[in-house]
């Protein structure tokens, strides 16, 4: 076994998803045969080689530091599930 | 059918230009198509019937106007793309009431350039998926036999302009979403190269890999849309600053291949293709051949370990990208939650469909402590080799042709139970995207056996992309007419 019920459970909960233990029995067979198959990748030697994380040379993009308002307030709460106008509203912190 | 509504984006943007036809009467036609094919075909979540009218009889009233390239032309563009004031839902629940407060960069290039959106189109959650099944919506149809999947995960673009309810559409292409299908509903569809198009204003799936591209009934129009939307964008640190080539009058200066050298894969050609794609693919190659292009043999060694390497880098960035969705600044909130945690926790549970959460789930795996070296680094690693195996093969070869999938369109439901055997699906589509490589697919002809479209892929050298309109340009005139989808 690659990966056990166990260990979808705790990823589930880090991923902040609630799965009932029969989606996580389902998930943990399919992730199984996903990560086995994965492991191929383990005949490959890549003592060698620098990670490719994206096929563009990432630059650092300057630019000025001036303030720019580009979108309104009211604009951007239109689709807060909840707002009071000012500012998005979740369910109490501390 | 309406005449109108199965002319190609060049013929009806001309048309539009002299005055032979009016944007009023061009939207209108497309309209009434979309009305009568859309029970059957399911391809956009949305219409913005009302705004397009409005629009065309506004740039009526102005006239055409020359410095727009695409005036008064309709189209489609995917979900996944945001749109100012109109629905934006990536095929997900989670997104259901969203209404972007702007427009993606590419989506604004469009409007600028005199278009008119027509529809949102559906799309596999998130692009996670090949088929548009996993769309949390409906299910789109393939127009040559609803019976059968139009590919995805831009199924709806694809399908939309397949069934001539627009005059093309955007798609994205994570690891193959624009070329399979195009491929399965017989038209062209472009990943141009990574840095080649703003992401800027596309929700996010695998960010090192997405790119947004055209998707059109034929080589020239696909063109005309690159040219639109191609270009640096300062919203996207990924845009490369590079002059954009003018793709249209590079078309008009190809007539033959001589000259060029086509790239053939051991790798792509041998191994389980259904009889029929081999068929139609072998035969636009001699067809190449034909026309003057030389063809040798190449070899893409690491083809092997590219399913693997894709799953886990577009999984990880998935992962990522849609932690973002916890219900607190839009899309769906589960409103008796007591607590923060609480509130995250039943929002995207209940918002997130059953192949988003196996790819978040899985990718915050491969990104967790203990695992991230085993897993993600090491297809970092592997990525790399298999760009220089592209890097390599495009030494000795101008483009590189194969089939865009081993099949023709499958039936609906027939894949949906086994998802590895879904991702197998991408063989010959994900290595162009882990390489950040421009990616086509022409159509070829129709399968002998199935009667389904076959797409021939081309990749070429980044930044080429005006070399594989070229050939596809050339090659396009040579090859059995793929037609329009019987509707």
């Amino acid at each position: 076994m690659k990966i056990s019920a166990e260990e979808v459970a705790k990823v589930a909960k880090l991923s902040r998803l609630d799965l009932s233990p029969e989606k996580i029995e389902q998930y943990t067979g399919q992730l199984d045969g996903i990560l086995a198959y994965m492991d191929k990748l383990s005949e490959v030697d890549t003592s060698k080689v620098e990670p490719m994380y994206s096929p563009v040379d990432h630059v650092s993009v300057l630019r000025d530091d001036v303030v720019r308002k580009d979108y309104a307030r009211e604009d951007i709460l239109k689709n807060a599930p909840e707002s009071d106008g000012s500012f998005f509203i979740v369910p109490r912190i501390v | 059918m309406s005449d109108l509504t199965q002319l190609t984006l060049s013929e009806v943007r001309a048309k539009l230009a002299d005055k032979t036809l009016s944007a009023v009467e061009v939207t209108e036609a497309a309209l009434s198509r979309i009305q009568a094919t859309e029970p059957k075909v399911q391809a956009l979540l949305s219409v913005q019937a009302e705004e397009a009218r409005a629009l065309a009889k506004e740039l009526d009233a102005q006239g055409p106007d020359a410095s727009k390239p695409l005036w008064g032309v309709p189209l489609a563009v995917k979900d996944v793309l945001a749109t100012k004031d109109v629905p934006t839902t990536c095929g997900s629940k989670i997104l259901e009431n969203f209404r972007p407060v702007y427009d993606a960069t590419a989506v604004a290039r469009l409007k600028d350039a005199g278009a008119i959106l027509l529809g949102k189109a559906n799309m596999d959650e998130f692009a996670m998926g090949s088929t548009t099944e996993n769309s949390a919506y409906f299910a789109t149809k393939n127009p040559w036999d609803v019976s059968r999947v139009p590919g995805g995960s831009s199924g709806g673009s694809g399908a939309t302009v397949a069934a001539c309810q627009c005059y093309g559409a955007l798609g994205t292409d994570t690891g193959g979403s624009i070329r399979l299908p195009a491929s399965f509903c017989g038209i062209v569809g472009l990943k141009p190269t990574y840095g080649r198009v703003s992401r800027f204003g596309m929700v996010a799936y695998g960010s090192s890999l997405d790119q947004i591209g055209p998707m059109t009934r034929n080589v020239e129009d696909a063109a005309r849309l690159l040219q639109v939307i191609a270009g640096h964008d300062e919203r996207d640190s990924t845009s490369v600053n590079a002059p954009v080539p003018d793709y249209v009058a590079a078309l008009g200066e190809a007539t033959d291949l001589k000259g060029l050298t086509i790239g053939l894969p051991a790798e792509y050609w041998d191994k389980g293709l259904s009889p029929e794609v081999s068929e139609a693919c072998g035969a636009a190659i001699k067809q190449a051949e034909a026309l003057g292009a030389k063809t040798v043999p190449v070899n893409l060694r690491m083809s092997e370990y590219a399913i693997a390497t894709y799953y886990i880098i577009a999984v990880a960035e998935a992962s990522s990208n849609l932690a973002r969705f916890d219900g607190v600044r839009y899309g769906h909130r589960d409103r008796d939650a007591q607590s923060l945690i609480e509130m995250y926790v039943k929002s995207r549970t209940q918002g997130f469909g059953e192949e988003v959460q196996r790819r978040i789930i899985l990718g915050t795996y491969v990104l967790s402590s203990g695992y991230y070296d085993a897993y993600y680094r090491k297809a970092a690693q592997v990525r790399r080799l298999i760009r220089q195996d592209f890097e390599a093969a495009l030494a000795q070869c101008d483009v590189i042709m194969g089939p865009v999938c081993p099949t023709t369109a499958f039936k609906v439901g027939e894949m949906t139970a086994d998802p590895l055997q879904m991702y197998l699906m991408d063989i010959f589509t994900i290595s162009t995207n882990l390489a950040g490589l421009p990616g086509m697919s022409l159509p070829v002809g129709l399968g002998r056996e199935s009667g389904m479209p076959v797409g021939l892929q081309l990749t070429g050298r980044a930044f080429d992309e005006a070399r594989l309109l070229q050939v596809a340009g050339v090659l396009e005139k040579a090859v059995p007419a793929t037609g329009l989808a019987k509707l």
